[in-house]
C-alpha cells in the first residue's frame, strides 16, 4: 500500500498571531513556522503503518511557499520516503488544494490518503473531504483510531457526543483528530538521512489547477478583547458577585 | 432566493443548533427550506415545519442517513441543490464531516464556521483559534456554509411548513456504519447549556471530576474540559472544548484547573461570564476571566457547592 500524507507548513501553535494594523491579514514576518499538529498525526500515523507492514511508501506533499520544503523534510526525517514541494506563494485555499491533491492522487495512486483533520491557520477543516468528494473516495474524518482488515479500513471517529466506529474499503482518506497518535520527534540520525530523500519541485501550472480564491478577503480584523475582570478574596464573595452583579445564578 | 438549511438531530427532535443555521439563513434574505435527513426521523421534520420563517420541510430517510454517513448525505444533497443560492448546515462534526464534500462538488469554496452574515455574499469567520476575525466575500454562484451554532440565536416556532419525502439516492462513495458509542448524559448538552463547568489537568484524575458533577447537577450545567484532561483520560474526548473541539458560549463558564491555553480560550472566551479557579494566580486564564479566584479546586469547589446550598441551589 501507499500512503500519501499532504503536510501544511502553518504558525506554530505556540505563537500569539497579531492581526496587521491595515487589517489585511495577520503578521507573519519572522513568526516561528512549523508542521500543522494534525499533518504531524497524520505523517506519524503512515509510518506506524508501515512499521506493521501495512503500507510500503509514504510520500508527502506540500503546497505552500519555499519554506514549506523544511516541513516535507521534517515529515522526512519522522520517516516518510519521499515529498512533492508545489511550490507557491499565493494563498491556497482547501478547494484548489483539494484539486491539486486529486490531481498528484491521479499519478501516484495511492490507496491511502491521510490527512489532518484541520490547519491551525484557516481553521477550515475541509481539505480532506473536499478531496474525497474530487476523488469519488469514501472518507473517516476525526479519526483517533485507524484499524486495515484486509482490504478494509475500520476508523474510529471522535463525534459530538462520543465515538463513531464506520468501515470502508481502500481506496479512501482519512483525517486525523488529536488522539489517533503522539508524534514522534526525529532523530538526528534520521534528519542527516532526510537530507538524502529526494523531493519533487513543482509548480501549480504543472496540475493545471485554477488557484484564484473563491472568497475575498475583505477585512482581517482582531476580535473584540474582553475586560480582563476582578479577583474574588473568598467562595463565598464568588457565590455572592455571580448572583448579585452578574445576575448568572 | 432560496436557501436549504440541512437539520442537526438525533432522529428524535432537532437539535437547537439548526435554529440558528434557520437565523443565519433569514440574515441572507429568500425562502428558507429544510432538509431532515434521518431514519425515522418524522417528528423532526415535524419540528422542522414549526420553525418560524421556514417555507418547506423535505424528508429523506434511509439507513446511512440515520447514522449520518458523509458520503450518503452528500450525494443527497446534491441531488436537491439545483435551484439553491445557498446551502447552510450547523458547524458540527456532522456538518463538518459532508458539507465540504458537497462544497467541492458543486465547485465552490466552503465557508466554514461562520460568526456573523454581513450580506447575502459576505460572512465573518474566526481563523488562527478566533485570534483574527476574517470577513469575506464569496464570488461563489452557490454558498456552501457551515454556522457556528452559538453566535446566532436560536429561531423559534411560529411557522406551518408543508413537509414533503424526497429519496435518498446510492451514494458515489461508500463506507459502512459499524457501531456507535455515545455517552450518556442526564445533564444538558455542552453547546446549547446555559451553564458549563470544565476541568483541566488540574483535575488530577477522571474520579475527581464528581466534584464538578456535583456542582453542575446543582446548577443544570453541563460538564467540559480542557483538551490535556480528554488526553489524560480523566474524561470523554466529547467533553474538549476549544479551538478543536467544542467551541460554547453559555451565560457562565466555569474553568477550574485550567491554565488558558489560546486553543482552550478559542472555544470559550464569548461566553457571557467567565469564572476561574486556579492556585496560580499568573495562569493566562484569568486575563480573560470576569471573577477569579485563586485557589487549590480541591478546596475551592466542594466549597462553592455549599454556598450554592446556601442561596438555594
Ligand atoms: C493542534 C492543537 C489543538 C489543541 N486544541 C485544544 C482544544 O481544542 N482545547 C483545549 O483545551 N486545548 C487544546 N490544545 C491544548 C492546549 O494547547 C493546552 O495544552 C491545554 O489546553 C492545556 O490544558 P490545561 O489547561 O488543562 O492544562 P495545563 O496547561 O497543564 O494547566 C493546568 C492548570 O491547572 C492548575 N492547577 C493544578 N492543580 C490545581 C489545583 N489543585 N487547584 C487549582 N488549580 C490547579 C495549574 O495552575 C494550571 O494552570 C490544543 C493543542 C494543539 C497543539
Ligand atoms: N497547502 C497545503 N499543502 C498540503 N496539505 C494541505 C494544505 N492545506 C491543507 N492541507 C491538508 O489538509 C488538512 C486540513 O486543512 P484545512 O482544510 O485547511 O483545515 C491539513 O491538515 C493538511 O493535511
Amino acid at each position: 500500500m501507499k500512503i500519501l500524507v499532504p503536510v501544511k507548513r502553518v504558525v506554530d501553535y505556540n505563537v500569539k498571531v497579531r492581526v496587521k494594523p491595515d487589517q489585511t491579514g495577520v503578521d507573519l514576518a519572522n513568526v516561528k513556522m512549523s508542521m500543522n499538529p494534525f499533518c504531524e498525526i497524520a505523517v506519524e500515523e503512515a509510518i506506524r503503518m508501515k512499521e506493521k507492514g501495512l503500507a510500503e511508501e509514504i510520500v508527502v506533499v506540500s503546497i505552500g511557499p519555499a519554506g514549506a520544503q523544511e516541513t516535507i523534510r521534517t515529515a522526512l526525517a519522522m520517516g516518510a520516503d519521499r515529498g512533492i514541494h508545489v511550490t507557491t506563494d499565493a494563498i491556497v485555499e482547501p478547494l484548489a488544494v483539494a484539486k491539486i491533491l486529486a490531481k498528484i492522487a491521479g499519478e501516484e495512486s495511492p490507496e491511502l490518503i491521510i490527512l489532518g483533520k484541520q490547519a491551525i491557520d484557516d481553521d477550515a477543516n475541509a481539505t480532506g473531504q473536499m478531496l474525497g468528494a474530487l476523488l469519488g473516495w469514501p472518507q473517516g474524518t476525526f479519526a483517533s483510531k485507524v484499524e486495515k482488515d484486509g482490504d478494509t479500513l475500520k476508523v474510529t471517529r471522535e463525534i459530538d457526543g462520543g465515538l463513531q466506529t464506520v468501515s470502508f474499503g481502500l481506496p479512501a482518506i482519512v483525517t486525523t483528530d488529536l488522539r489517533l497518535n503522539e508524534p514522534r520527534y526525529a532523530s538526528l540520525p534520521n534528519i542527516m538521512k532526510a537530507k538524502r530523500k529526494p523531493i519533487d519541485a513543482k509548480a501549480p501550472e504543472d496540475y493545471g489547477v485554477d488557484l484564484t480564491p473563491r472568497l475575498e478577503v475583505l477585512k482581517v480584523a482582531e476580535p473584540p478583547k474582553r475586560q480582563g475582570g476582578v479577583k474574588v478574596e473568598t467562595v463565598a464573595e464568588l457565590v455572592s458577585k455571580l448572583k448579585n452583579e452578574a445576575g448568572v445564578l | 432566493m432560496a436557501t436549504l438549511v440541512i437539520a442537526e438531530h438525533d432522529n428524535k427532535s432537532l437539535n437547537e443548533a439548526t435554529r440558528a443555521a434557520v437565523t443565519a439563513a433569514k440574515k441572507m434574505g429568500g425562502d428558507i427550506h429544510i432538509l431532515v435527513a434521518g431514519q425515522g426521523a418524522k417528528s423532526v421534520a415535524d419540528e422542522a415545519a414549526k420553525v418560524e420563517g421556514v417555507a418547506k420541510v423535505m424528508l429523506a430517510e434511509s439507513d446511512a442517513l440515520g447514522h449520518k454517513m458523509a458520503e450518503a448525505l452528500e450525494s443527497l444533497v446534491l441531488s436537491i441543490a439545483e435551484g439553491y443560492d445557498a446551502i447552510l448546515a450547523p458547524a458540527s462534526t456532522v456538518g463538518k464531516n459532508f458539507m465540504p464534500r458537497v462544497a467541492a462538488k458543486l465547485d465552490v469554496m466552503l465557508i466554514s464556521d461562520i460568526t456573523s452574515v454581513e450580506s447575502a455574499d459576505t460572512f465573518i469567520r474566526p481563523i488562527y483559534a478566533g485570534n483574527a476575525l476574517m470577513t469575506v466575500k464569496s464570488s461563489d454562484k452557490v454558498k456552501v456554509i457551515t454556522v457556528r451554532p452559538t453566535t446566532f440565536e436560536k429561531a423559534g416556532d411560529g411557522g406551518s411548513a408543508s413537509v414533503e419525502t424526497v429519496s435518498a439516492p446510492d451514494a458515489a462513495a461508500k463506507s459502512a456504519f459499524v457501531s456507535e458509542e455515545l455517552s450518556k448524559s442526564d445533564r444538558p448538552e455542552l453547546g446549547a447549556a446555559k451553564i458549563v463547568i470544565s476541568g483541566g489537568r488540574g483535575m488530577g484524575n477522571g474520579e475527581n471530576f464528581a466534584i464538578l458533577e456535583k456542582v453542575a447537577d446543582k446548577l443544570g450545567a453541563a460538564v467540559g474540559a480542557s483538551r490535556a484532561a480528554v488526553d489524560a483520560g480523566f474524561v470523554p474526548n466529547d467533553y474538549q472544548v476549544g479551538q478543536t473541539g467544542k467551541v460554547v458560549a453559555p451565560q457562565l463558564y466555569i474553568a477550574v484547573g485550567i491554565s488558558g491555553a489560546i486553543q482552550h480560550l478559542a472555544g470559550m472566551k464569548d461566553s457571557k461570564v467567565i469564572v476561574a479557579i486556579n492556585k496560580d494566580e499568573e495562569a493566562p486564564i484569568f486575563s480573560v476571566a470576569d471573577y477569579g479566584l485563586v485557589a487549590d479546586l480541591f478546596k475551592a469547589v466542594p466549597e462553592f457547592e455549599e454556598e450554592l446550598s446556601k442561596i438555594g441551589y
